[in-house]
């Protein structure tokens, strides 16, 4: 792609849009959902189907007080929500959504992508201690252990991917995959390789996304049953509104990384179906991750934060590093 | 090369500033309305907080904090590894499996040693 000054406004523009557009439905997505598991109907009055509902509540987000606490240092407590937000944004312009719609492509894509999702660690920590709130302050230390637990077997779980790759472009990582579901790597075949722990470093990425992204079961962070609301407690109006809009952005970016890196990108199922546009078929996929995340959540009930760590240090990430030497050494000898 | 940092920067920029107007555009819109009640820390309804912000919390966390900072920068070291091993034949694979193993020990101290039994 030209690199003028027009494409990057249009690359910044499309990835601002399509993170906040996200954001607004998967809100009214998860909302319907929920009714729909819990047996009631969830928003239904705002226009069809209640899909007024999300710009309503920006609209109404906006107009609201920022209130800032007595007690808050008020730099960090301001720059908390933006630094949930921002880096989520970043890291959709390195995101391919099919061999030709790409902002721009990183050589260092699934690293680039990993630095920017750390950052949001940092907006924790500071959201919570800047309140001043005992529940705040709580929530902060436990959601920050949270997500520096995870993102320890989430980069080691990459690993073998890019070992297998010997990249660390997505778009290469997609390309190495081509070619029908049996290529992909969640498959314990893949690419001439009889790796059998294919499936698991897939299911470890997974759980650790869903920890990652702060969902439930592993919402510790926010548990509101112990911790008010927890980081946020002390946020209203678009303070607010962005770390909702961050945690959506946050799970996009997990489930599209799940895809480009363990499910084939923009590849068809079927080498027969390939007719249909891969943004398509990207499309498919990440929504459906999407789905069974929401799933997941209105599914199965909070874990405790000890056994929400010793999933961690304990399973996980003794497992993805065996997983890690199995596969080079896998490499190696085949 | 620098076409990609100049890429990067504007995009940085941009997102940076877009992000705190959205902030910004709240502070103008909303109403300012101060109070005694209203500039106190949330404590479910009740007018007088109870308890301090800056408690103590268990030491464990910080335990933790340091457990990560070692398994991410050794995380971060595999990755020009991974991909680099094709390059690097047999030596390149031995070191790594020395160096994992190394941290699969530590990761067996820690765990022997008792740092993540909670309460």
């Amino acid at each position: 792609m030209e690199l003028t000054l027009l494409n990057v406004v249009i690359a910044v523009t499309i990835a601002i849009g399509f993170a906040a557009l996200n954001a607004a439905y998967l809100v009214w997505a998860e909302r319907r959902g929920a009714g729909r598991i819990q047996n009631r109907p969830g928003p239904n009055i705002n226009g069809p189907l209640g899909l007024l509902q999300p710009p309503l509540d920006g609209i109404k987000l906006m107009a609201k007080q920022l209130i800032i606490p007595g007690g808050a240092d008020k730099a960090l407590f301001i720059a908390a929500p933006v630094l949930a937000m921002a880096p989520a944004i970043v890291s959709f312009v390195t995101l391919p959504f099919s061999d030709t719609i790409i902002a721009h492509n990183l050589n260092i894509g699934v690293l680039a992508i990993f630095a920017f999702a750390s950052l949001g660690g940092i907006s924790l920590l500071f959201a919570g201690w800047s309140s001043r709130n005992k529940y705040a302050v709580m929530s902060s230390v436990r959601a920050v252990s949270q997500a520096i637990a995870y993102e320890i077997p989430m980069l080691v779980t990459v690993i073998t991917v890019v070992l297998i790759t010997g990249t660390m472009n997505l778009m290469e990582i997609v390309e190495a995959q081509k070619g029908g579901i049996w290529n992909w790597y969640f498959f314990p075949f893949t690419s001439g390789l009889y790796n059998p722990l294919m499936t698991m470093s897939f299911l470890i990425f997974f759980i650790c996304a869903l920890a990652e992204t702060n969902r439930a079961p592993f919402d510790l962070g926010e548990a509101e049953s112990e911790l008010v609301a927890g980081f946020h407690t002390e946020y209203g109006s678009m303070g607010f509104g962005l770390f909702f809009m961050g945690e959506y952005a946050n799970i996009v970016i997990g489930s599209c990384l799940t895809t480009l890196l363990f499910l084939g990108g923009w590849d068809a199922p079927l080498p027969v179906l390939s007719f249909i546009p891969g943004v398509v078929w990207f499309l498919i996929k990440i929504y459906l991750i999407i789905a069974t995340i929401i799933w997941i959540r209105w599914t199965f009930p909070r874990t405790t934060i000890y056994g929400l760590l010793n999933l961690s240090w304990k399973i996980l990430i003794p497992l993805s590093l065996f997983n890690l030497l199995l596969t080079a050494g896998l490499l190696k000898v085949v | 090369m620098s076409n990609e940092l100049v890429f990067s920067a504007i995009a940085l920029l941009g997102i940076a500033f877009i992000v705190p107007l959205l902030m910004i555009v709240t502070g103008v819109l909303g109403p300012r309305v101060g109070g005694k009640a209203k500039n106190e820390a949330y404590e479910s309804g009740i007018q007088h907080v109870i308890g301090l912000a800056d408690q103590k919390f268990s030491v464990k966390f910080y335990l933790v904090a340091i457990l990560f900072l070692i398994f991410d920068i050794e995380a971060v070291f595999m990755y020009p590894w991974a991909v680099a091993l094709r390059e690097l034949g047999w030596f390149g694979f031995i070191e790594m499996v020395v160096f994992m193993l190394l941290l699969l020990a530590g990761l067996i101290y820690i765990l022997k040693k008792g740092v993540l039994n909670w309460r």
